[in-house]
C-alpha cells in the first residue's frame, strides 16, 4: 500500500488551499479518508481515542442492509416470473431482479453523493458518511418498476430539501430516505401505490395486489403468513422479507449501531394496538377486514419491520434520549397501525408514522430533558 | 452516614504500562510552576530570573485574588520566566540547590487554631491552590464556606497511581491535613474509597471524615462523579475537593511548619521501559525519569493520564495537580482501509469491533491517532453509557455549543468539569473535542456569573 500512499501524498498538494484543484478538496478528502484512516493525532483533550468512527458505523448499517438487497433482487425476478406463470431458476430470478434493481441503486448513490459532495465543498466541510446509508435505503423502499428519473428526482429532493437546507448531516429533521419515498408517494401516486407497480413487467397470471391492498378493499388475505415472513410476496424491493430484516436488526443491535430500544418499542407499540383492534373488532366494526386482522400479521406485512429496523432507528431524526426513544418507538408502532386500520385512503401507515414522529421527536426529548431539569431544581434545599 | 454507591456507567481502558509497585528516587534538578495549570488565574510574577528562592518563597500571585499565592516547591535559583504568545506566563523554572532550605511558617496544631489562622497559613505558604471547587473547577475562594469537602481516595483513570502506595507511612500528615480542612467548612469532609479493593490504613483510620465506598469502573474515582452521587452542587452552592497527596502536603505544613512539596508520582505508559513510582517534588522535570527509559520511536509525554493529561516535551515539567506521567506512542500514521477491516486485536468500547475475541485481561498499547475524521454529531445514546451523572450529556454539550447560558445552568453545568467528559470524548464517533467544549462552557458561565 506504500505505492498508493505515495501517489496520494504526491497529488495531495494540488487539492489543498492554493492548489490547482482546491475546489475539489472535500471530494479528495472523501476518497483519501476512504482509502486511509488519516494520520491525525490528538492535540487537546483525551490523548487516546476509540477506533470507532463514522465510516465504520455507517458501513455497518449498509452491511445490515445487504441481505435484504440481495433477497430483494431475487424476489423481483421471482414475482415477475410467477406473474407470467413461468418457472425460473434461482439464478434467472436473481439476474432479472439484479438488472432491474442495480440501476436504481446506482442512480440513488450517484445523485445523492453528487449533491453531498457539492454541498460539502461549498461549506468547506468533510463529506459525511450518512448518505451511504440513505443511498441504500432509498432503492429498498421503492417499487421495482419505479422510473429512474423519479429515483433521481426524489433523491435530489430528499438530500437538498430534507437534509442540506437544515445544515446537512446531523441537523435534518426528517429521515432523508423516507422523505424521498414520501415525495414520490404524493407527487406520483400512480407509480407508488395500487396493484400495478409491485411486480416488475407484470404478467397476467396473478393479481399484483399486496396483502395491504387486499385488506384495504376488504378482500380476504390470499397470502400465507409464512410467505409474508420469509418475503415471497410482491412489495417494495427490500421490505418483503421480515426474516432477513430481523437478521439485520440482530446485527445492528449486537454491534450497538442500531438502538434496540427503538426497534423493540416500535414492534411493541404496533402489536399492542393491533391486538386491541383485533379484540374489539367484532363488536364495533365487523366488516373492517383490516381491524379484524390477527395482530402479528401487522408486523410481517408491508413496510412495518423494515421501517422499525432501518428507518425509525436513524439516530439523527429519532429521539435522542433513552426514555424518549421508548415513547418515540411505541408511538410509531401505534400510529402505523392506526393509519392502516382507520384511514380509508392509505393501505400502509409506516412511512407516515415515522415521518410524523420524526417531527415530534424533538418535542418528546424536550419533555424528557425538562423532567431532568425539574428534578435538579427540586434538589435545592428550601431555606427556612 | 457512610454511603455505598455502585457506578454502572463507565468503563476502564486497559492500557499497557502500569507502574511497578516500587519507588525509585530521581533527583530532578529542575522544577517549575506553570500558571497554565490554574484555570482562571491571572499571574503576576514576584520574582526575576536569577533570584534566590527557598521552598515556600512566593513566585507569583493571582491578579484577581491577590491573597492566593503560589510558592516555590524547592530552594534554588529562578532560572527562567518563560512567556508564550501575547506574553502569557507559561512557567517559572527553578534550578534546585543541593540542600533544601525552607521558609519557616511555624509549626502548629490546626485543631487549636482559628479558621482565620489556618486559612492565612495555607494562603501564605502556597498550599491553598491545592483546594479546588465546584462549580467551575477553579482554585477555591477562601471567603466561601463550602457545604462539603470531597477527597477521592482512589484514581480510576488509565494507569493511574495507586494512592495506597502514595500515602504509605504518611498517616500523621494526612490526619493533620484533614484537621486543617475541617476548620474550613461547617459541612462534612467526604473521603471516598474503592469498595472491594484494599485501602491503606491511612485512609480507613482517618478521623473527622465520613468514609464512603464506591464500586464500579472509571469514572467512579472522579471526584465529580462522587459529588454528584453524594451531595450534588446546586446553583449557589460550593463544594471543595482535593487529592490525598495534597492533603498530606497541607498536613506537613502544620506538622513541620514548611512547604514540603515532596511527592510520589507514577511513571506509566506502554513506551516506558521501567514503569514505576518515583519519589520527587512538585513540579519536577521528567527529563531524568525518561532519559534512557523510553522506547525508540516517536512518543508523547503526558503530565497526568492519557484521558485528561497535558502534553509536555521530554524535558517538560509535571503539572501542579498531577501525580502521574504517561508516555504513549504517537499515532501519526495512515492506516489503509482501517475503518473497514475487521479490527482483530483492536480495543474499542464499541461492539462494532470483535472485542470478545481479545480476552478480558489483555492490555493494549494505544496511540494518539484520532482513528477517524471529525464529523457532525450523529450517534445518540452512547455518551450516556459512560457518564454516570444524572445529567443529559449530549444536551448539555449542545447548549454549550450554542452558548445558551440558561440552558447550561438548567442542565447541570455547575456540577461538571472537563475531566468528567473525558470518557465521552474517548468513545465519541464524531471525534469532537468535547473536553475543550465543556471547558469553554464552564469559563463562559463563570464570566457570566461574576
Amino acid at each position: 500500500m506504500n505505492g498508493l500512499r505515495k501517489f496520494i501524498d504526491n497529488i495531495k498538494p494540488q487539492f489543498e488551499k492554493g492548489g490547482r484543484f482546491s475546489y475539489l478538496h472535500s471530494t479528495f478528502d472523501a476518497f483519501e479518508t476512504f482509502l486511509f484512516v488519516p494520520n491525525l493525532t490528538t492535540r487537546r483533550g483525551s490523548h487516546i481515542r476509540d477506533y470507532i468512527d463514522m465510516k465504520r458505523t455507517m458501513s455497518f448499517v449498509v452491511i445490515a442492509l445487504i441481505p435484504t438487497l440481495l433477497f430483494g433482487m431475487w424476489n423481483v425476478g421471482f414475482q415477475h416470473f410467477l406473474s407470467m406463470g413461468e418457472s425460473a431458476t434461482l439464478w434467472e430470478n436473481f439476474w432479472f431482479g439484479f438488472v432491474k434493481v442495480l440501476p436504481i441503486v446506482v442512480v440513488s448513490y450517484a445523485v445523492g453523493l453528487g449533491i453531498e459532495f457539492i454541498f460539502a465543498q461549498i461549506r468547506g466541510h468533510e463529506v459525511n458518511e450518512g448518505f451511504l446509508v440513505s443511498g441504500m435505503l432509498i432503492p429498498l423502499v421503492l417499487p421495482p418498476e419505479v422510473p429512474l428519473w423519479m429515483v433521481a428526482l426524489a433523491t435530489a429532493f430528499a438530500v437538498i430539501i430534507g437534509k442540506e437546507v437544515f445544515g446537512g448531516t446531523g441537523m435534518n429533521l426528517l429521515n432523508p430516505a423516507l422523505t424521498a419515498r414520501a415525495f414520490l408517494f404524493f407527487a406520483y401516486p400512480q407509480d407508488m401505490s395500487g396493484d400495478k407497480v409491485w411486480i416488475a413487467e407484470h404478467g397476467d397470471a396473478m393479481s399484483g395486489a399486496t396483502p395491504l391492498g387486499n385488506l384495504l378493499t376488504n378482500q380476504p388475505l390470499t397470502t400465507s403468513a409464512s410467505d409474508m415472513f420469509w418475503g415471497f410476496i410482491p412489495g417494495s424491493i427490500g421490505e418483503t422479507s421480515t426474516f432477513l430484516i430481523l437478521l439485520g436488526a440482530l446485527f445492528l443491535i449486537i454491534t450497538g449501531v442500531g438502538s434496540w430500544r427503538i426497534i423493540v418499542s416500535v414492534f411493541a407499540g404496533g402489536f399492542g394496538l393491533a391486538a386491541l383492534f383485533w379484540a374489539i373488532a367484532p363488536y364495533i366494526a365487523p366488516d373492517n377486514a383490516y381491524m379484524a386482522l390477527q395482530p402479528w400479521y401487522h408486523l410481517i406485512m408491508g413496510g412495518f419491520a423494515f421501517g422499525a429496523v432501518y428507518m425509525a432507528t436513524d439516530p439523527v431524526t429519532a429521539s435522542q434520549t433513552n426514555r424518549g426513544k421508548w415513547i418515540y418507538g411505541v408511538l410509531i408502532g401505534v400510529m402505523a397501525v392506526l393509519i392502516r386500520v382507520l384511514n380509508p385512503a392509505y393501505p400502509e401507515g409506516m412511512m407516515l408514522a415515522i415521518l410524523l414522529l420524526n417531527v415530534f421527536a424533538p418535542l418528546i426529548d424536550h419533555y424528557v430533558v425538562e423532567g431532568n431539569i425539574k428534578k435538579r431544581l427540586k434538589r435545592i434545599p428550601v431555606k427556612a | 452516614m457512610s454511603k455505598k454507591i455502585t457506578i454502572k456507567k463507565g468503563f476502564n481502558i486497559p492500557l499497557a504500562g502500569e507502574a511497578e509497585k516500587t519507588i525509585a528516587e530521581v533527583e530532578a534538578g529542575h522544577y517549575a510552576i506553570k500558571p497554565i495549570d490554574f484555570v482562571g488565574v491571572f499571574p503576576k510574577p514576584l520574582v526575576h530570573e536569577g533570584d534566590k528562592v527557598q521552598a515556600g518563597s512566593e513566585l507569583f500571585f493571582d491578579k484577581y485574588r491577590e491573597n492566593i499565592r503560589f510558592t516555590s516547591p524547592v530552594s534554588g535559583t529562578v532560572k527562567e520566566i518563560r512567556r508564550g504568545a501575547k506574553r502569557v506566563l507559561l512557567e517559572i523554572t527553578i534550578e534546585a540547590d543541593g540542600v533544601q532550605e525552607f521558609v519557616d511558617f511555624g509549626k502548629a496544631n490546626p485543631g487549636s487554631l482559628s479558621r482565620e489562622k489556618v486559612e492565612e497559613k495555607m494562603l501564605k505558604s502556597g498550599v491553598w491552590p491545592f483546594i479546588r471547587q465546584r462549580p467551575y473547577s477553579i482554585i477555591a475562594n477562601p471567603a466561601d464556606d463550602p457545604k462539603a469537602i470531597f477527597i477521592s481516595g482512589f484514581d480510576t483513570h488509565p494507569l493511574a497511581p495507586d494512592y495506597n502506595i502514595i500515602v504509605e507511612g504518611q498517616g500523621a500528615a494526612f490526619q493533620t491535613g484533614l484537621d486543617a480542612l475541617k476548620k474550613l467548612t461547617t459541612g462534612i469532609i467526604h473521603l471516598n474509597l474503592q469498595q472491594g479493593a484494599t485501602s491503606s490504613e491511612v485512609f480507613t483510620n482517618a478521623k473527622n471524615v465520613q468514609i464512603n465506598w464506591f464500586a464500579g469502573p472509571h469514572p467512579a474515582g472522579n471526584v465529580g462523579t462522587q459529588i454528584n452521587k453524594i451531595d450534588p452542587v446546586n446553583k449557589g452552592e460550593v463544594v471543595w475537593h482535593l487529592r490525598p497527596q495534597e492533603v498530606i502536603t497541607i498536613g506537613r505544613l502544620f506538622l513541620e511548619g514548611r512547604f514540603n512539596a515532596e511527592r510520589i508520582i507514577a511513571l506509566t505508559g506502554s513506551e516506558v521501559l521501567k514503569p514505576r513510582y518515583i519519589r520527587t517534588r512538585l513540579g519536577a522535570t521528567i527529563a531524568g525519569m525518561v532519559r534512557n527509559n523510553v522506547n525508540a520511536g516517536k512518543v508523547r509525554y503526558i503530565s497526568g493520564n492519557a484521558l485528561t493529561g497535558r502534553m509536555i516535551d521530554s524535558i517538560g515539567f509535571i503539572g501542579f495537580y498531577d501525580s502521574q506521567v504517561t508516555v504513549l506512542p504517537e499515532g501519526d500514521y495512515y492506516e489503509f482501509l482501517g475503518w473497514a477491516l475487521p479490527g482483530f486485536g483492536k480495543f474499542s468500547f464499541s461492539d462494532a469491533f470483535p472485542n470478545f475475541l481479545n480476552g478480558k485481561s489483555k492490555k493494549y498499547q494505544l496511540d494518539t491517532n484520532m482513528h477517524g475524521g471529525h464529523r457532525a454529531f450523529v450517534m445518540t445514546g452512547r455518551m450516556e453509557k459512560v457518564f454516570p451523572f444524572d445529567i443529559y450529556p449530549l444536551q448539555l454539550i449542545k447548549s454549550i455549543m450554542v452558548e445558551d447560558i440558561d440552558e447550561m445552568e438548567k442542565l447541570g453545568i455547575y456540577e461538571v468539569d472537563e475531566e468528567d467528559f473525558a470518557l465521552i470524548e474517548y468513545i465519541d464517533t464524531s471525534k469532537t473535542e468535547i473536553q475543550t467544549i465543556v471547558r469553554q462552557g464552564i469559563d463562559l458561565m463563570r464570566k457570566e456569573m461574576s
